[in-house]
């Protein structure tokens, strides 16, 4: 098969979809290579390079579309080039299946196959041709870069024989791929970094990457990102209060924001208003990743730097992974590489569309003359779920009283059972003993039903303390020997003036240990 | 006996009894509970001595001054990690002061019959209603200490009922005795900590018991006080052999049963005395006791019955051999280990009360909670020597108690675990109570600390533990054995974690 890069006709893209590099390796694939001329020269690779790597250069992008069996490039073919698409013709490419709706019919239409990169799904055996992420994360580095170059002081706290320098303080919003990206590199400006994402599970990664996460006094069962494939998903109105109130707190102390904040198929959504940008300190700095699809800040210019009256500059260019055009291009051609090599299992330059493979079928978005879009759900899940609280059944409310009822049946039949016998024990005792025993007997039952009463509720962490109590108190025999102390026997003193030296030993120590073991006991 | 204050006074005491034990329900309250304690004991001990006690009160309370003394200095002295024994030895003191006030009880009946007799009288003899005792002339009767006017009123019925319960208080007192005394030789290692029987075993505890019994029909049918030495003689016996059938490992469950032992020995003695306050305590000690006891059951999968009459344990059948080998690893390792880790769970033992490491342990956990880690403690019911032992360790050590669970808490968590540390506990961390249906700790619920991605085990050497039984959690791939001195092995890691 022919693979062909065309040049990127959108305004200012310097990146390519084939670099040498990758070139070489699509050879080792079975396939052929061309290019159109001067397609890598905004990525810094010269038609020769390609040449050297074995890559047939085209003239045109006419030649080019007709040569190729399967055309990769960056953006989305424009009308000219979905005219030159022809049936049977591979197309990869970022292709918004919502946005790019009629072209995605208009390909269909024709029987072109398009791969778009945006819809590979995020598993981790999909994750070397996962182009949003290598994009995402070229992107949050260029955001930190731009947003340094547009801001008036270092990252860093420094204390120098010219003065003292405060630290800046960057708030990244959204901790997907880019947020985590800026997040490492502003950390390792030197920068405080704090981080903020409506799934409280990503906030291990981003203390990870040195940064404090931004927690919400929120009580509302947090989404759990897992179940949408590890993207953010829309949040409740109570929610968006609880973190624009958050931010309406940092905005006056934070020098750099980074918004990051996409939504899958979504505008993006509002989370740094009008009055926040108002409040912050002039000379910050706010760079917007999601100006494409909105912005974050709703004055945010997409494709421009604007300075808002009160000096706050906000940065809402789209093209940061063009701006690093060798660097993009080299993570881009690398990433459809591996989706080639995906697509050729044998190695023999034959492309196999497996379309009962995970990967392959979710980025196919037409194929065969039909619309493939939306994919089913994978079969394996991108994340593990996070494993489910184990719900108590809930039972209906009749079950609940046929419960409820047939526990309080056995527990009367229990006790009611206990009480006969007990009851006729005593009575049995009552029969024989006399008077005086049984006036005591009965004080003993209550002192043993009380002692069973009181001892269940002890903590487990005081059994030690409880034995010490009940060891201290049960020298109260010392009252037996104080009482025979008094006798005319000798004999009966001796012994009695032992037993109460003995008993009150075990009093003070008793006592004493358990004093010493509670004042132990304390909370952090 | 008729005092009407010396009452009132124990009705309070024993109401501030009870608020002493319900209050050790909580951390918090139990600081007060204790006060409770001590206030109820305080008016029970004065009233007595102001009321029926008064005879020769300077002495007792001389005797009771020089108790304070020697208590006061135990119980400061003592090291935390010694609190069980310290507890078991003073168990002791109570039953053999039990013993001591049956055995007056016993004189003072022969002094009374004696005293009967030379009046022309027979102790116990009933009036002409056949239900009031016929009692001594006034004049001896006002002439005998409290003690001796309470018997001279008795009936012969109640006089034998006197009996029944003054035999009850020695034998219980006697075996709390003497089992208390082992319990505490077995605590402080200075008794073979292994279940030790005379030959003969189980028969010979029943023989003795048997042969109790007969002493005490024949104590009871007028044989004699000899009969009552040798009945206590029997019940001696009978305490040592019990506790020495019970191996070291299951100390927790035999100090709680002893110390109801001795409530009830308590309790017994109040009927004989007739005094309700004495009854009231005797029987919460008592009942609180055999709960605490029925919990560590419980907590190990083993029959009440048979821990209350000893000698439980020993293998039932071939144990599965184990296989595999112990790897070691040193202080840089667990260290590194360490400092990768986000959450980390401690399971203290009782090696870490016989090494005294619990300061070094909670130094250790103070670093990693610094490093925002998740550190947590799981106690084991039985861990240690005594119910809730680990718990006062770690408490002194200033661990706050808030990240000390229980088993049941802990359980489930271990598989999202990083690194579970297991210092100085061996059974309860044993995974052949789950795998092998022949080992002797088959069914007890254990801390599944193997489930942990990585384990740590500290110890001292590669032999068995207390019980005696291998433990295959030590040959598990994801195990690794940090020998030496918990404390030692401690100090040399804390350095390295940063």
């Amino acid at each position: 098969m022919k693979i062909g890069t065309p040049k990127e006709i959108f305004d200012g893209e310097a990146r390519v979809a084939m670099t040498p590099e990758s070139a070489a390796q699509l050879q080792k694939l079975g396939h052929e290579c061309i290019i159109e001329t001067g397609a890598g020269a905004k990525a810094g690779f010269a038609d020769a390079d390609y040449k050297e790597a074995g890559v047939e250069v085209a003239k045109t992008a006419a030649a080019l579309w007709k040569a190729a069996d399967v055309v990769a490039k960056v953006r989305v073919p424009d009308d000219a080039e979905m005219k030159r698409l022809r049936a049977d013709q591979t197309l990869i490419s970022f292709f918004s299946p919502v946005a790019d709706e009629a072209k995605m019919k208009q390909a269909a239409k024709k029987g072109a196959t398009v791969i778009a990169m945006e819809m590979i799904p995020r598993i981790s055996r999909a994750q070397k041709m996962d182009a949003l992420s290598s994009m995402a994360n070229i992107a949050g580095y260029r955001a930190v870069i731009e947003a340094g170059n547009n801001f008036g002081r270092f990252f860093t706290g420094q204390i120098t024989a010219a003065g003292k320098v405060p630290p800046a303080k960057v708030l990244v919003v959204g901790a997907g791929v880019a947020g985590l990206a800026a997040i490492g590199t502003s950390t390792s400006l030197g920068a405080i970094t704090l981080a903020f994402d409506v799934r409280p599970e990503v906030a291990e990664q981003v203390e990870s990457m040195g940064a404090e996460f931004v927690y919400l006094d929120f009580e509302e069962e947090q989404q759990d990102g897992s179940a949408s494939g590890g993207y953010a998903s829309v949040s409740s109105p109570e929610f968006r209060e609880a973190q624009l109130a958050k931010f309406r707190e940092l905005a006056p102390e934070v020098d750099i924001v980074i918004t990051t904040a996409l939504i899958p198929n979504r505008e993006a959504p509002e989370l740094w208003t009008e009055d926040m940008v108002a409040s912050m300190k002039p000379g910050s700095v706010i760079v917007d990743l999601a100006a494409e699809k909105g912005g974050n800040c709703k004055l945010t210019v997409a494709d421009e730097k604007i300075v808002t009256d009160n000096g706050v500059t906000i940065i809402g260019y789209t093209d940061f992974p063009s701006r690093m055009g060798t660097q993009a291009s080299n993570l881009y051609a690398t990433n459809i590489r591996h989706l080639m090599t995906d697509l050729t299992p044998e190695k023999d330059g034959v492309i196999d569309h497996n379309m009962e493979d995970d990967v392959i079928r979710g980025a196919t978005i037409a194929h065969a003359k039909e619309v493939t879009f939306p994919p089913p759900p994978p079969k394996v899940a991108a994340i593990a779920a996070a494993p489910k609280k184990e719900a108590p059944k809930e039972l209906t409310a009749e079950e609940k009283r046929a419960k409820e009822l047939a526990e309080f049946k056995t527990q009367t039949r229990n006790q009611v059972g206990l009480l006969a016998v007990g009851g006729a024990l005593v009575l049995a005792v009552g029969l024989v003993a006399p008077a005086s025993f049984m006036q005591h007997f009965i004080v003993f039952i209550l002192s043993v039903f009380i002692g069973f009463q009181v001892i269940w509720g002890v903590a487990h962490s005081l059994h030690t303390p409880l034995m010490a109590v009940t060891n201290a108190i049960s020298s109260i025999i010392i009252l037996g020997a104080l009482i025979q102390i008094g006798s005319s026997s000798m004999l009966i003193t001796l012994l009695a003036a032992l037993a109460v030296f003995m008993a009150s030993i075990n009093i003070f120590g008793g006592f004493l240990v358990t004093r010493r073991m509670l004042a132990m006991f304390q909370k952090s | 006996m008729e005092y009407g204050f010396t009452i009132a006074a124990y009705a309070v005491a024993a109401v501030l009894f009870i608020l002493s034990l319900g209050g050790l329900s909580g951390q918090e309250s139990a600081k007060r509970a204790v006060w409770y304690g001590i206030a109820g004991m305080a008016i029970a001990v004065l009233a007595t001595l102001i009321g029926p006690g008064w005879g020769l009160s300077g002495v007792s309370i001389i005797l009771i001054g020089l108790g304070a003394a020697v208590g006061y200095q135990l119980a400061t002295k003592v090291q935390m990690t010694q609190m069980p024994e310290l507890v078991a030895i003073m168990h002791s003191l109570v039953g053999l002061a039990a013993v001591f006030v049956g055995f007056n009880a016993d004189i003072m009946i022969n002094n009374m019959s004696a005293l009967f007799v030379e009046n022309g009288g027979v102790l116990g003899a009933v009036a002409a209603d056949g239900y009031t005792a016929v009692g001594l002339p006034k004049d001896i009767y006002e002439g005998l200490s409290s003690f001796g006017q309470l018997i001279a009123k008795k009936t012969s019925v109640e006089i034998n009922i006197l009996r029944i319960e003054l035999v009850l208080g020695i034998w219980i007192g006697a075996v709390t005795f003497t089992g208390s005394v082992i319990a505490y030789g077995k605590l402080a290692g200075k008794v073979d900590t292994s279940a030790n029987k005379l030959p003969g075993g189980h028969l010979l505890n029943a023989g003795a018991a048997v042969l109790s019994l007969l002493f005490t029909i024949m104590y009871l049918s007028g044989a004699g006080s000899w009969t009552l030495v040798l009945l206590t003689l029997l019940a001696l016996f009978i305490g040592y052999h019990l506790i020495m059938g019970i191996g070291g490992a299951d100390m927790p469950v035999v100090v709680s049963m002893l110390n109801s032992y001795s409530g009830w020995a308590a309790a017994a003695i109040g009927f004989s005395l007739g005094n309700d306050l004495l009854i009231v305590v005797g029987a919460l000690v008592g009942s609180s006791g055999a709960i605490l006891s029925y919990i560590m059951c419980k907590a190990m999968n083993r029959s009440f019955v048979s821990v209350i009459l000893g000698g439980f344990g020993g293998p039932a059948g071939e144990q599965m051999a184990v296989e595999g080998e112990q790897v070691a690893i040193e202080a840089d390792g667990v260290a590194t280990a360490l400092n990768e880790a986000d959450s980390v769970i401690i399971i203290p033992g009782y090696g870490m009360a016989v090494a005294q490491a619990q300061q070094a342990v909670s130094e250790l956990v103070k670093k990693l909670r610094a490093k925002g880690k998740n550190v947590r403690f799981a106690i084991h019911p039985v861990a240690g020597r005594l119910p809730g032992h680990m718990n006062v360790l770690l408490a002194e050590a200033k661990v706050p108690y808030d990240i000390v669970m229980e088993m049941d808490e802990i359980n489930e968590d271990f598989p999202e675990t990083d690194v579970a540390i297991v210092i100085g506990s061996n059974d309860i961390v044993n995974p052949a109570a789950q795998d092998d249906p022949n080992s002797p700790i088959a069914g007890m619920p254990v801390l599944e600390c193997w489930k942990a991605k990585q384990v740590f085990v500290s110890k001292r050497g590669q032999g068995t533990g207390y019980s005696g039984i291998e433990n295959p959690l030590f040959f598990k791939e994801n195990t690794r054995m940090f020998y030496g001195d918990a404390k030692a092995s401690l100090d040399k890691l804390l350095p390295m974690i940063d």
